[in-house]
């Protein structure tokens, strides 16, 4: 009669030890850091504050490219690797039309109209590419084996990303600035919170919640997320599976669409391989919250924008690494690694799957 | 003409013959059965008539129309609904969502209002837990939560594929119960069951189905004396 202990020994491999090693080894770096740092002193409280808004503001844009992963995997189970490009057409086709308003001035005169323009043309674009991708390669795939919608995927990635780059060029493209959001507003005691920071933490917010919405309250939302469960058997109740489908990619791309003119807006240039980096964080945060989980990209996002803005500072800088901010995208993929190791199903992924089993 | 008339249907899985020429009818009102044991082909024939598998032959028409040429979701709408073997409830989504989705199909509120009141009044648990996620409930609320999910979309003939299926003895009990109450409140059902004992109960004809064809066909009570059925099918020596 083994006992438990016995039992879960067995069940125990090297590698798993040794993972757990890594995690001890990361987690205790971690603490060290931190701790290190902030013995040390070197950032003042209002250089944390900024680390925090500009962590949301970055956070807010991966968790609106996250929700268009999330979604898609919920009804395919496949990771669409393309989402990056649906990202990037948008905000780069919308380009020519801010430096229209740019160069004819429209934009000094009326601001917030081109505004909205650039973000209806981003959206537009973004949705038609998300729409056309399932519709023409994943579409015929529907019933083929998981690994050929996935090698299809990096496919459509590239693909797009030369048909732009065929289009548009290869150079950066220098995105026009909006005077509205130059500059910083004064809050108290010297603390200070830049325009542009604002206005993407609460556009993004705004988009997020209108998502939210249509997925709980409507319909069609109830539709998406009930063929996320069990293809079968929403048909069964009437609803047409291609068109919820079709469904999941123009929200997942008008998102992305959103999230591409925040994202050029911050660093004010675009081209045609901007998405590649944000895709894979904002992938990223969709694991970390859990993948198929629409709250949990949210959070995801928020939380990776966090850790890469406050994380160079606060783990590396105590043990005097020299530019620890070049490290934020190695932090990124760390979580990843770590997630992944530690939490497979993410931070809020298939609770309910788990309790079945 | 019977409200659902099948004729010669021919179902395959690649080479497998799964359904031979199998005819069948239920006419508005009654309650009929399909009994037969596991593999039969019970199931088949169920996700023929909803539209997710297409003969290669046959016919399947309701009150005329033929359903055939349609996708599975389009049936939904024609008067047709499928409780799947499984229950196939949504789990993620509360109770209240479960039964909004069965209505997916029907954009009369006022008919919305009058059908929840009726699965409310057969399967008052349901009302009782109408915020909780389906995955939460016990799997007779669950069975519960299917069929209450059928009527929302008020169907002219509702398909049910073995509710007993891995429920307690006394559950099984009222969940047929159940079939009797949604039959006394107007619905046709065509009920698809393992248990022939309990099925030809609760129906007035019934339709026993050997590896793929019809190998008998009579009243329920004809059926429940009938030495073959006694034999094989409610295991009596
Ligand atoms: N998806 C499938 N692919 C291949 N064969 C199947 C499939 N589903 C069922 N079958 C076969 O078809 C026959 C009938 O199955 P089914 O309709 O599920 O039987 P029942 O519901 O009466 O138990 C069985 O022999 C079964 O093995
Ligand atoms: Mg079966």
């Amino acid at each position: 009669m083994p006992t438990k202990f016995q039992r879960w020994k067995e069940r125990i491999t090297a590698t798993d030890i040794v993972m757990w090693f890594i995690g001890f080894a990361l987690l205790v770096f971690i603490i060290l850091g931190s701790i290190l740092t902030l013995r040390a002193g070197r950032y003042t409280p209002v250089q944390w504050f900024d680390f925090v808004i500009y962590g949301l503001a970055q956070g807010s844009i991966y968790a609106l490219v996250a929700m268009g992963y999330t979604l898609v995997y919920g009804v395919l189970r496949m990771i669409n690797f393309a989402h990056s490009e649906v990202f990037m057409s948008g905000p780069f086709t919308a380009y020519y039309v801010a430096a229209y308003f740019y160069r004819s001035s429209l934009l000094e005169s009326h601001p917030v109209i081109c505004l909205i323009i650039v973000f209806i043309v981003s959206m537009t674009i973004s949705t038609l590419i998300a729409f056309l991708l399932e519709r023409i390669a994943y579409r015929p795939l529907r019933n083929a084996p998981r690994l050929i919608p996935l090698i299809t995927a990096i496919g459509a990635s590239f693909t797009l990303m030369y048909l732009f780059r065929g289009l548009y060029g290869t150079g950066f493209q220098a995105y026009p600035v909006w005077e509205i959001f130059s500059g910083k507003w004064a809050l108290f005691k010297g603390l200070e919170i830049g325009k542009i920071q604002v206005f993407v933490i609460f556009a993004a917010a705004l988009v997020m919640v209108a998502l939210y919405l249509f997925i709980q309250r409507t319909r069609i939302g109830k539709a998406v997320r009930s063929v996320s469960e069990d293809k079968e058997a929403a048909s069964l109740m009437g609803v047409d599976i291609d068109k919820t489908i079709s469904v999941t990619f123009i929200i997942g791309g008008a998102a992305a669409g959103a999230a591409g003119v925040l994202y050029a807006l911050v660093f004010k240039q675009v081209f045609f391989m901007m998405g590649f980096i944000p895709g894979i964080k904002a992938f990223t945060a969709a694991v970390l919250g859990g993948i198929g989980n629409i709250p949990g990209a949210m959070l995801g996002g928020l939380l990776l924008g966090l850790l890469e803005s406050i994380g160079p500072a606060l783990f590396l800088d105590g043990f005097n690494i020299a530019a620890p901010y070049q490290l934020k995208d190695a932090i990124a993929f760390l979580v990843l690694v770590l997630v992944l190791i530690f939490r497979p199903t993410g931070l809020l992924g298939e609770r309910l799957a788990v309790k079945k089993a | 003409m019977a409200l659902l008339e099948v004729k010669n249907i021919n179902v395959y899985y690649g080479k497998i013959h799964a359904l031979k020429d199998l005819s069948l009818n239920v006419d508005k009102g009654e309650i009929v059965t399909l009994i037969g044991a596991n593999g039969a082909g019970k199931s088949t024939t169920l996700k023929t008539l909803s539209g997710i598998l297409k003969p290669r032959s046959g016919s399947v028409q309701l009150e005329g129309d033929e359903l055939t040429r349609y996708p599975a979701h389009q049936i939904v709408t024609r008067g047709m609904i499928h409780v799947p073997e499984g229950r196939r409830i949504f789990g993620r989504l509360t109770v209240q969502e479960n039964l909004e989705m069965g209505a997916f199909t029907v954009k009369n509120e006022q008919l919305n209002r009058t059908n929840l009141t009726k699965v409310f009044d057969i399967f008052p648990r349901l009302k009782e837990r109408r915020k909780q996620l389906g995955g939460t409930l016990s799997g007779g609320e669950q069975q519960m939560l299917a069929m209450g999910r059928a009527m929302m979309s008020n169907p002219k003939v509702l398909f049910l594929d073995e509710p007993s299926m891995g429920l307690a003895p006394v559950l099984v009990d009222s969940i047929f119960e159940n079939v009797r109450q949604m039959h006394a409140s107007g619905m046709t059902i065509l009920l698809v069951e393992q248990n022939a004992r309990i099925a030809l109960q609760v129906a007035s004809r019934g339709y026993v189905l050997q590896t793929g064809s019809i190998a008998l066909a009579d009243t329920a009570a004809n059926l429940q004396t009938n030495e073959m059925v006694r034999k094989v099918y409610m295991g009596e020596a």
